[in-house]
């Protein structure tokens, strides 16, 4: 049964007004805000020379051209393993960090309160502090308010479109594509995903705020099976603070009362009730109690980064278990195993790929075709990668312990083929096993076949790899 | 935070009642824009069944008012794509036909979409990648061996016109069949094409001799004698040492491959009683650049020459 039959299914948002705070917390929260956003305008127009016919944008997703350009590393599409790998190192090192540190993520780097403390910034420039955003949100509509509304939401337009902007910056050359977006001329869905990003970060930022972390977001309530009671979030030091009261009164704690930790809150949480889902563990609230302990002359600490396990020793008088030991525990220790084993094996995978590839697919339907000496032929469509950036010869063979093939590429009269620079290339091949061989009466004879990369006239035969497959014959002895 | 102190307390929402090993839930209410987004997703969707077809009726059902069909669809995508190809289509059947598998785009092109022509139109007979069915004599064309041609003038003269129908009268081989050589072979045109009447014996003989030719295992005296019926009978068509005659469409009947099987049952059958595989015609079904394309597709499977 519910004790509460009578209340309200739903409820107004209450809106939150935080107060500027300083401290070393709200210093560390610029810093990181300055360079994520940093990163995040600024990467699509770094350059990167990679030769000629080649895009020269140092990050760079083509989706036409199904290529991923970062740096001196290009992936294609069949690489995609990598991203698959990079994806569970993401994963992974927010297991990390969440079981070591609890919502650090949420707090400082998540791109939703990154964008939010920016909106805040702006609003505060505009429309003033706390006090002052309070009075404007409670008076009716007049000039002053229109004039600074509307100031405050061009500003965040503006930073949307920003937003939106370096987004498709980073999936075509940027500079062409900025030219393209001045004259009206980019393709359609530049303009779209820019409305989209314009339109959800203006929303997300300026109004729905901690409502996405609160309502939309799945990552706070999946952190809470990463966390334990070593792992460091902030708590309130009630057994210190409490009773709260006025100071200087006899029986009263250190907190006073004063509303500080409550007034800067981006998420309109009181931290003294306890951990809570809302909490981003942000630090401001540490920021804002810390500058008031120093105040009244108190020390500080009365709202402090700390762990569950802390709280039980020092209520039972004993001092804090030193960082180190809160955050290398078996648990951590394990994440930060699997996420550098997962490193690791994605660098030597990097640098262990070649510039050529082949990928063979026997035709089986038919298994083989009979030719008129009676000579027995199979077919092999061959997908042959040439990622220089310019055309090379490949040299196709095949080996086997068993039995020599004749060889044929479909069109040409030649073993050679030209593959373009920087693209895939499909190819059939066929073999041919002399009426009575081995090949031709086995059921199956394993071949390896080769390419061989021609070079350059520079430098001629660079490199050579092969695929393993298999030779079907008729399966009759005679 | 808020204009009004916090009120986020366990004892001010209260709980569901509910409690999991003394974990209770506690009843916060919903957010109301959240409410808003429930009743504007019904209104989204009650409009969807207004734009699109849904609503049953009872012979058809609501159409949508700007009526989207897939159908509609399907029939744009394609016509966007013959757009697309109008120009390197025009190109294949102006281009002489031998000179297509030489050039790169027209050969892409047209190996491409002549294997949907070939998935779509062929199979059925000739099989998958063209490896065709002996058991009826769909004759397999990823070989190096033709009844009529390999060449692509020839392939597309045989795939416009077909074989032994009676809807082309340029039809390849109208009337003129592989003859019912037995004695006792049913009347009709293929026992009317026999120049003699064959004993059994006579017709073992041959078979002999062909399994010779053929290069299989043969009875030697019979093979023999089957060689001077075989100078009577077969070398009109076959020609002289049974290489066959691509004029005729007389199969070569020296190398491994056969339209109806080599083995002496199958031989036998065949001398016996005659055979003339029909193909039907294409040119009144498909168009010149899609014969031309799967003509390339076809020379393009292992045997094209
Ligand atoms: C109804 C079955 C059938 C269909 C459908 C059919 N074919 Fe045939 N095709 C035959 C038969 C039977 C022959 C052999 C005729 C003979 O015995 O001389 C043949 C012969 C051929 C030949 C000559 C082979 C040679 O050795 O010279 C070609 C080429 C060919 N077909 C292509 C095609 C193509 C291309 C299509 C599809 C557009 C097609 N066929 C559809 C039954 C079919
Ligand atoms: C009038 C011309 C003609 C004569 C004469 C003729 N053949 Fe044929 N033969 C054909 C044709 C045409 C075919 C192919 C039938 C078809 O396409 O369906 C054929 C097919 C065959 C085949 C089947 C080949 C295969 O690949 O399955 C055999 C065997 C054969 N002939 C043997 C003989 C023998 C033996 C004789 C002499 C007794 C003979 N033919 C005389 C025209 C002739």
């Amino acid at each position: 049964m519910s004790d509460s039959q009578n209340q309200s299914l739903y409820a107004a948002r209450e809106p939150v007004f935080p107060r500027r705070v300083k401290g070393k917390f709200r210093t560390l929260k610029w810093w990181i805000m300055a360079v994520t956003l940093g990163i995040y305008y600024l990467t699509p127009w770094i350059r990167w020379d990679r030769g000629p016919s080649m895009p020269d944008q140092a990050v760079l997703v083509d989706l036409a051209d199904r290529r991923f350009f970062f740096f001196m590393i290009e992936i294609w599409p069949h690489e995609f393993y990598f991203v698959a790998g990079l994806l569970i190192m993401a994963g992974l090192g927010l297991f990390l960090f969440t079981s070591a540190a609890g919502r650090v993520w949420c707090g400082y780097a998540c791109p939703q309160t990154v964008w939010t403390d920016l909106f805040i910034l702006v609003e505060r420039w505009v429309e003033g502090d706390r006090n002052a955003r309070i009075r404007l949100h409670r008076q009716a509509w007049n000039a002053e308010k229109i004039r600074k509304r509307a100031l405050k939401w061009a500003i965040w337009l503006l930073i949307g479109l920003a937003t939106g902007g370096a987004w498709v910056f980073y999936f075509t050359d940027a500079p062409t594509l900025l030219n393209n977006l001045i004259h009206g001329t980019a393709h359609p869905v530049a303009y779209i995903s820019m409305a989209i990003l314009t339109f959800t970060t203006f929303f997300f930022g300026g109004f729905a705020r901690e409502q996405i972390c609160i309502y939309a977001c799945p990552w706070p309530r999946i952190q809470a099976a990463m966390m334990d009671e070593d792992t460091i979030t902030i708590g309130y030091r009630s057994w210190r603070g409490e009773p709260r009261g006025k100071q200087n009164v006899e029986g009263n704690g250190d907190c006073i009362d004063c509303m500080a930790c409550v007034n800067v809150c981006p998420m309109g949480i009181d931290i003294r009730n306890g951990q809570q889902m809302a909490c981003i563990t942000c630090g401001l609230c540490i920021d804002a109690c810390d500058s008031m302990m120093d105040k009244i002359g108190k020390p500080r600490g009365l709202v402090a980064y700390m762990a569950l396990t802390d709280e039980a020793r020092e209520r039972a008088g004993l001092p804090d278990k030193p960082v180190w030991q809160h955050i290398l525990r078996p648990r951590t220790i394990l994440y930060t195993v699997l996420w550098s084993g997962i490193g690791v094996a994605l660098i030597v995978a990097l640098f262990i790929r070649k510039d050529i590839e082949m990928n063979v697919t026997p035709v089986r339907s038919p298994l083989y075709v009979t030719l008129a000496d009676g000579s027995i032929r199979d077919a092999y469509d061959l997908r042959l990668r040439n990622k220089h950036s310019e055309d090379r010869w490949f040299m196709i063979s095949a080996t086997s312990p068993e039995s020599t093939f004749v060889l044929q590429l479909e069109g040409t009269n030649d073993l050679k083929v030209k593959v373009p620079a920087n693209e895939t290339l499909e190819q059939r091949l066929f073999l041919i096993a002399p009426r009575d061989s081995a090949a031709a009466k086995a059921e199956r004879t394993p071949v390896r076949l080769w390419i061989e990369d021609q070079g350059t006239a520079e430098q001629p035969k660079t490199d050579r790899v092969s695929k393993d497959t298999t030779f079907a014959g008729t399966g009759k002895p005679d | 935070m808020c204009a009004k102190k916090v009120t986020t307390k366990s004892e001010d929402v209260g709980t569901t009642g509910h409690q999991w090993d003394g974990i209770e839930e506690l009843n916060n209410p919903l957010p109301r824009w959240w409410v808003w987004i429930f009743y504007l997703t019904v209104i989204w969707g009650l409009g969807y069944t207004v734009f699109y077809p849904a609503w049953p009726l009872i012979s058809h059902a609501t159409q949508g008012i700007y009526g989207p069909s897939e159908r509609k669809a399907v029939d744009d995508d394609i016509a966007a794509w013959d757009a697309k190809n109008a120009e390197v289509k025009a190109k294949l059947v102006a281009a002489d036909v031998n000179a297509i598998p030489a050039d790169a785009t027209l050969k892409d092109y047209a190996a491409n979409a002549g294997k949907a022509v070939f998935n779509t139109y062929c199979v059925q007979c000739h099989m998958r990648e063209g490896q065709g069915n002996p058991a009826k004599g769909y004759p397999t064309l990823s070989d190096n061996d033709w009844l009529f041609g390999g060449t692509m003038d020839a392939i597309v003269a045989t795939v416009s016109h077909g074989v032994r129908n009676t809807t082309d009268a340029d039809a390849r081989n109208v009337g003129l069949y592989m003859p019912a050589w037995a004695e006792n072979a049913a009347p009709g045109p293929m026992a009317d094409a026999a120049s003699a009447k064959l004993t059994a014996d006579q017709i073992g003989q041959l078979v002999n001799y062909v399994l010779k030719i053929s290069g299989q295992s043969a009875d030697e005296a019979k093979a023999a004698a089957g060689m001077q019926l075989f100078a009577d009978n077969c070398v009109a068509c076959h020609g002289d040492g049974g290489q066959g005659n691509r004029d005729m469409g007389a199969p070569n009947l020296t190398d491994a491959i056969w339209l109806y099987g080599g083995s002496e049952a199958q031989l036998t059958a065949t001398i016996a009683n005659g055979r003339g595989g029909v193909m039907p015609a294409w040119s009144g079904r498909l168009s010149e650049g899609d014969i031309r394309s799967v003509a390339t597709y076809v020379h393009a499977l292992g045997g094209g020459e």
